[in-house]
């Protein structure tokens, strides 16, 4: 063993800092080298890179539809408000222990099956076409409206779930302490499980926020004049699929320093779950 | 008027089961207001599961436990009123880990007996300065050592004001230079009248501080009496087989 772990030794030693720099530059210049030439070699590149490249078309749609994309915006804020509420209330009466309150359970149970299970892009279709489709008096036939519930159904769906997985990751012991001085087990909930259950999440709520807000497009099926509706309206007019091209890159301007966000939450979590441990 | 006043704890023939494994096997025990009574015994006698059973953090399986006179295990009892009444502390401390000392201290004071949040902190930090915590108020749990952990443990039950203080094995996640200050507090509560059931591993200690030792073997309290006769005259051969194990140890 020690015979065949020189040798690998003495080269790791010899690998100072600049060189790793050196080896991860170079490696990727011949990678990314490699597939960019391929595609600018293909046959094809000259149409698609007029189709979809299209600086022109670009800078001429871009502006409106960054303008679009605030209907987004407006979508993901206003559901991540309520799905961030009603994941909670589910999550909550998920962990309801005893037997009294099993058909809520099972009710709570049945909600996240189902609307985990169902393609968004169908619920989304089903509230928006079919309930105004009902015309009913004094209920809302605005798309707009059936956006927000479709996306706060699906979401608070998985959110809840996130949001119980934190709960049942805080030791019993902690509920134990709470009602042992008295506290009430939904006084024990609000003031130590829950809490505590919350910022062992937010990384995961921020990912399940990521994916909202690009799942906003899928309203444009049901008529809510949003960036994808605005952008496939540039591309039938200029005959150019650059507007897509331009709306990935407003999305990855917003998604891209979330991520990074979440990332360095998790990292600092981590960081003091470890200090916690060494104590 | 004349009848003697009813015990602090009494507990009748307490038992209980986890799964196969019945754990309590007939416990009866009485602690005496003011009395100060220490329960001794292997890992897995039952100590801590008589103590959360007292607690009612455990459901019992049968007999009766009564805290001065009033039956705390009958039907419909509210279980947060007698929790009230009753401290626990924990080996493992439980201090809530996002909130500050201070706010540990108070939560119940504030959130169960409804005080006023100045009242509440008041008296919160005449407790944490009486106990040498003054200035770690504002401190999170995590950034105090171990010894201060569980002070502010014993803190956050005494803020509640119990008649009964239950101490589960108090210093047994302490490195050994930290026992003798929890210690300290526990012989101060003892000498203020504190009445208190403690589990404890610290044979020298509960030599001290009992008013009675209980010996806790496989369920059942085999052997009771003041500490000088346990520890030097025990009458029952398991008794004296834990005691032999423990001086062998160097722990008495």
């Amino acid at each position: 063993m020690s015979v065949d772990r020189g040798p690998f030794a003495r080269r790791r030693g010899r690998e100072g800092p600049a060189r790793a720099v050196a080896i991860a530059v170079l490696s990727s210049i011949v990678l990314f080298g490699a597939v960019g030439y391929a595609i600018v070699h293909a046959p094809n590149w000259p149409a698609v890179q007029q189709s979809f490249l299209d600086p022109e078309v670009f800078a001429e749609s871009l502006p409106e539809i960054v303008a679009a994309f605030g209907i987004n915006v407006q979508l993901f804020l206003i559901a991540e408000v309520l799905i961030l509420v009603l994941g909670l209330v589910i999550a909550v009466l998920r962990s309801l222990p005893g037997p009294v309150f099993f058909p809520i359970r099972a009710m709570a149970t049945v909600y996240t099956d189902l609307f985990r299970a169902v393609p968004g892009i169908l619920v989304i279709y089903l509230l928006g076409f079919g309930i105004p489709g009902l015309d009913m008096p004094g209920v809302p036939n605005d798309p707009f409206f059936w956006a927000v519930v479709a996306l706060t159904l699906v979401y608070s769906a998985y959110v809840s779930e996130v949001y119980r997985a934190g709960i049942e990751s805080v030791h019993p012991s902690q509920e134990a302490a709470a009602r042992s001085l008295g506290l009430s087990r939904f006084q024990a909930l609000r003031y130590v499980i829950v809490p505590q259950a919350v910022r062992r999440v937010v990384p995961p709520l921020l990912n399940d926020f990521i994916g909202l807000q690009k799942d906003t497009v899928l309203v444009s099926f049901i008529g809510v004049v949003e960036i994808f509706r605005v952008s496939q309206n540039k591309e039938s007019a200029l005959f150019n699929f650059t507007p897509y091209l331009a709306t990935a890159v407003v999305f990855l301007a917003v998604t891209i320093p979330l991520a990074r966000l979440t990332d360095w939450l998790s990292a600092r979590d981590r960081r003091r779950y470890l200090a916690g441990v060494a104590r | 008027m004349t009848s003697p006043a009813p015990a602090a704890l009494r507990v009748e023939d307490l038992h209980k089961s986890f799964g196969p494994l019945e754990v309590l096997r007939g416990i009866d025990l009485t602690v005496s207001e003011h009395e100060v009574v220490c329960l001794i015994g292997a890992s897995g006698s039952g100590k801590s599961t008589l103590l959360r059973c007292i607690n009612l953090l455990e459901p019992i399986d049968a007999g009766r436990v009564s805290v001065e006179g009033e039956e705390i295990t009958a039907e419909g009892v509210d279980t947060n009123r007698i929790r009230r009444r009753i401290g626990i502390v924990f080996q493992a401390f439980n201090l809530f880990p996002h909130m500050t000392v201070l706010d540990n201290v108070t939560l119940a004071p504030r959130k169960v007996l409804r005080r006023p949040v100045a009242t509440a902190e008041a008296e919160g930090v005449a407790l944490l300065e009486r106990f040498g915590l003054a200035d770690k108020r504002n401190e999170y749990p995590d950034r105090l050592s171990g010894g201060q952990q569980q002070r502010a443990a014993i803190v956050r039950a005494l803020a509640m004001q119990p008649d009964l203080m239950l101490l589960d094995e108090v210093t047994s996640a302490l490195d050994p230079e930290l026992v003798g200050e929890v210690l300290g507090v526990i012989r101060s509560l003892a000498s203020g009248g504190m009445t208190m059931l403690i589990a404890t591993h610290e044979m020298g200690f509960a030599r001290d501080i009992a008013s009675r030792v209980c010996f806790l073997d496989a369920g059942v309290i085999l052997e009771e009496g003041p500490p000088a006769q346990i520890f030097s005259a025990p009458r029952e051969a398991r008794t004296q087989q834990f005691l032999q194990r423990i001086i062998e140890a160097g722990r008495l």
